[in-house]
């Protein structure tokens, strides 16, 4: 019954750890099916994470955060799809730059509007921040631990945000799939000239795909600084961007092995958290540092042995330039 | 730029060289990352320059570290610029201390939070366990469930040193209580993840817990913050935190890192400043446990009396806290 009630917990961790990563995945998927590699994710999820919370403070709305954090979001995408896409720039370049400029800005910025040592004000009021929902009789259910505690902790009490990021991905595999646009946009990515050739615009699909993007890392940001917490704090992505990326990888640019890379990585996290000084039978108590490496080891052990060869798309990296 | 200025400034020297007056006095203080607003212990540090400042009339110069490099860069231009006393504040500033103490061994230096071992330094520490012992107390007492919890920032001694300080003042009140601990990482990102910090507490609550002490800096922020959503109890750090969720927060572990900076400050102007290392506890109010008119509602009137007893028995010595020794 403890081992139920402890796996239980940790899968409701495991979801709100993924979040942030299944939707700058998604949006990462979109970009790099297209044909331009994603390495801006981190640097748009930092934007828009300042811009929600900067305007929640402003505001007190939490909505219109979330508008504020997509549209910082989609301005940098568009930004780095200028360079890439119509002036043909080096991606990993110019996405880089922009990781860098936000790394800083943000701060800078915080500062000077809000003189709170390059951090917003703490989003408490009312309507501020993303709250869990709690489902009909999630707290009745409780009494019945099985399977009234999953329901009450693992389908209810999540935020909005959560829920969006759980319908996205059937949503990605669909239009992927099963739609003109999505047909196009695969195709974009593995052979451009046969694309234009068919009379279909090579840069107005990579743009879209960059605006798709833009607007997932723009909620992702959104929910990891007005959702999981409650205000903007620098550097607060901590690198979720480039765990997003290699969750990618690792899933094959595919949504639904995607989400599983996600739910692992965060099943990792999650899992360290609660490890952390238990005595482990037969092993004793495992190093704090070890526990806090665990995902990353799990990540180079399962990229390097186990998921097989990962193709990337192969236009990606390649600016395509029309022949004259 | 600077060149017509230093004869003016030479002539100064020469004349002003035995009688020091308050005019002379240049205080300097150099902030560590998180900044002068960090709503903990960079804070905490600014109230004290503030104070003195406020006080005294007498500018202080202040810089806020941005990246690793700036350190000696800007510790050597307050030194070549004839500050009188430079204050480097948090313990990764040590090193760069020790670095720029020995190019200009004429003026005065102060750490706070490190150890550097220079004729011209003083070192300024703190008996964290000691507050760190009644959070515990008070933590084991307001416990209903009888486990407690604590988040560390980046896992290094003196985070540690909390940590130890606190599982001896729950088990002080109650030693069959649990205490659940996590650290956040090991490298300088774990002061700033407060998403980390609150899905670490929410597990902690999730095992039981319903009391959980912070020392994290901002990840804190996130610590406090699931508390707070949860309907439990938090306990700050370092500057008094209790004003952040009035009703949530039980009390703070207080680290008058702005009565070191002010006594550093008026210290070196009176001439009376020493060098070498100083230690600040419970007995010297360099810590303390916070009460105010946010938390007077969660600390009961036994509870109050139970810790100012065991803080006297502490500056008796009748009570010895346990200190963290790096292996």
């Amino acid at each position: 019954m403890e081992a139920y009630r402890e796996i239980i917990l940790i899968l409701a961790a495991t979801i709100r750890v993924a979040t942030p990563l299944v939707l700058a995945a998604i949006a990462g998927l979109f970009s790099e099916r297209s044909g331009v590699i994603d390495l801006g994710l981190e640097g748009k999820m930092l934007a828009a994470a300042f811009a929600s919370a900067a305007v929640a403070a402003a505001t007190g709305s939490a909505w219109l955060g979330l508008g504020a954090g997509v549209a910082a979001s989609l301005a940098l995408a568009l930004v780095i799809a200028f360079a890439c896409v119509t002036h043909r720039g080096n991606q990993v370049v110019a996405a880089m730059a922009v990781n860098i400029i936000v790394a800083g800005l943000a701060p800078a910025l915080a500062l000077a509007w809000f003189d709170q040592g390059g951090q917003t004000p703490q989003l408490d009021g009312p309507g501020q921040r993303f709250l869990g929902i709690a489902w009909p009789w999630a707290q009745a259910a409780r009494r019945h631990p099985v399977p009234g505690l999953a329901y009450a902790e693992l389908l209810s009490g999540h935020n909005l945000i959560v829920y969006f990021a759980a319908a996205l991905v059937p949503a990605s595999a669909w239009v992927l799939y099963r739609t003109r646009f999505g047909l196009r946009l695969r195709a974009v990515g593995e052979n451009p000239l046969a694309v234009d050739t068919a009379g279909i615009s090579v840069n107005l699909l990579r743009y879209q795909a960059s605006i798709i993007s833009g607007i997932l890392c723009g909620v992702a940001g959104t929910y990891i600084s007005t959702a999981a917490s409650a205000g903007f704090v620098r550097d607060m992505t901590a690198g979720k961007g480039y765990l997003a990326l290699a969750a990618l990888i690792f899933g094959k640019w595919r949504p639904y092995p995607t989400l599983a890379a996600c739910l692992l990585f965060a099943f990792a996290d999650a899992g360290a958290a609660r490890l952390q000084g238990v005595p482990l039978p037969g092993i004793g108590v495992v190093p704090v540092q070890l526990i806090i490496a665990l995902p990353y080891i799990l990540t180079v052990l399962l990229l390097a042995g186990f998921v097989g060869e990962a193709v990337a798309p192969k236009a990606i990296g390649v600016p395509y330039t029309k022949e004259k | 730029m600077n060149s017509p200025r230093i004869p003016l400034l030479l002539a100064l020297a020469a004349t002003g060289a035995c009688a020091a007056s308050a005019a002379d006095f240049s205080p300097a203080i150099v902030y560590d990352f998180g900044g002068k607003f960090d709503r903990s212990f960079n804070q905490s540090a600014s109230v004290g320059a503030e104070r003195f400042k406020k006080e005294t009339g007498i500018a202080v110069h202040e810089f806020e570290i941005q990246n690793a490099s700036q350190r000696e860069q800007i510790m050597r231009q307050f030194a070549r610029r004839g500050a009188s006393i430079i204050v480097a504040v948090g313990f990764t500033q040590a090193s760069a201390v020790e670095t720029v103490a020995k190019e200009y061994p004429d003026v005065k230096f102060a750490v706070i939070d490190g150890l550097v071992d220079l004729p011209n330094v003083e070192s300024i520490n703190f008996r964290e366990q000691e507050s760190s012992f009644l959070c515990g107390m008070a933590a084991a007492m307001a416990s209903k469930t009888g486990s407690v919890g604590f988040v560390g920032g980046m896992d290094i001694p003196l985070i540690r040193k909390f940590a130890l300080g606190y599982r001896a003042g729950v088990a002080y009140v109650n030693p069959k209580d649990e205490v659940f601990e996590n650290m956040t990482g090991t490298t300088p990102a774990a002061w700033t993840n407060p998403s980390e910090g609150s899905e670490l507490a929410k597990s902690q609550f999730g095992r039981g817990a319903d009391v959980v002490f912070h020392a994290a800096g901002a990840t804190g922020i996130g610590v406090m913050q699931a508390a707070a959503d949860a309907g439990l109890l938090s306990i700050g750090c370092d500057s008094n935190q209790d004003y952040l969720h009035p009703g949530s927060v039980l009390t703070s572990a207080v680290k008058r890192v702005d009565v070191a900076v002010y006594t550093v400050f008026t210290e070196a102007r009176a001439g009376t400043w020493k060098a070498g290392p100083r230690v600040l506890g419970l007995a010297e109010d360099g810590v303390d446990y916070s009460l105010d008119e946010y938390n007077r509602k969660l600390v009961t009137p036994e509870m109050e009396k139970r810790l100012n007893q065991a803080k006297a028995d502490i500056i008796a010595g009748k009570i010895s806290v346990p200190e963290y020794k790096a292996p």
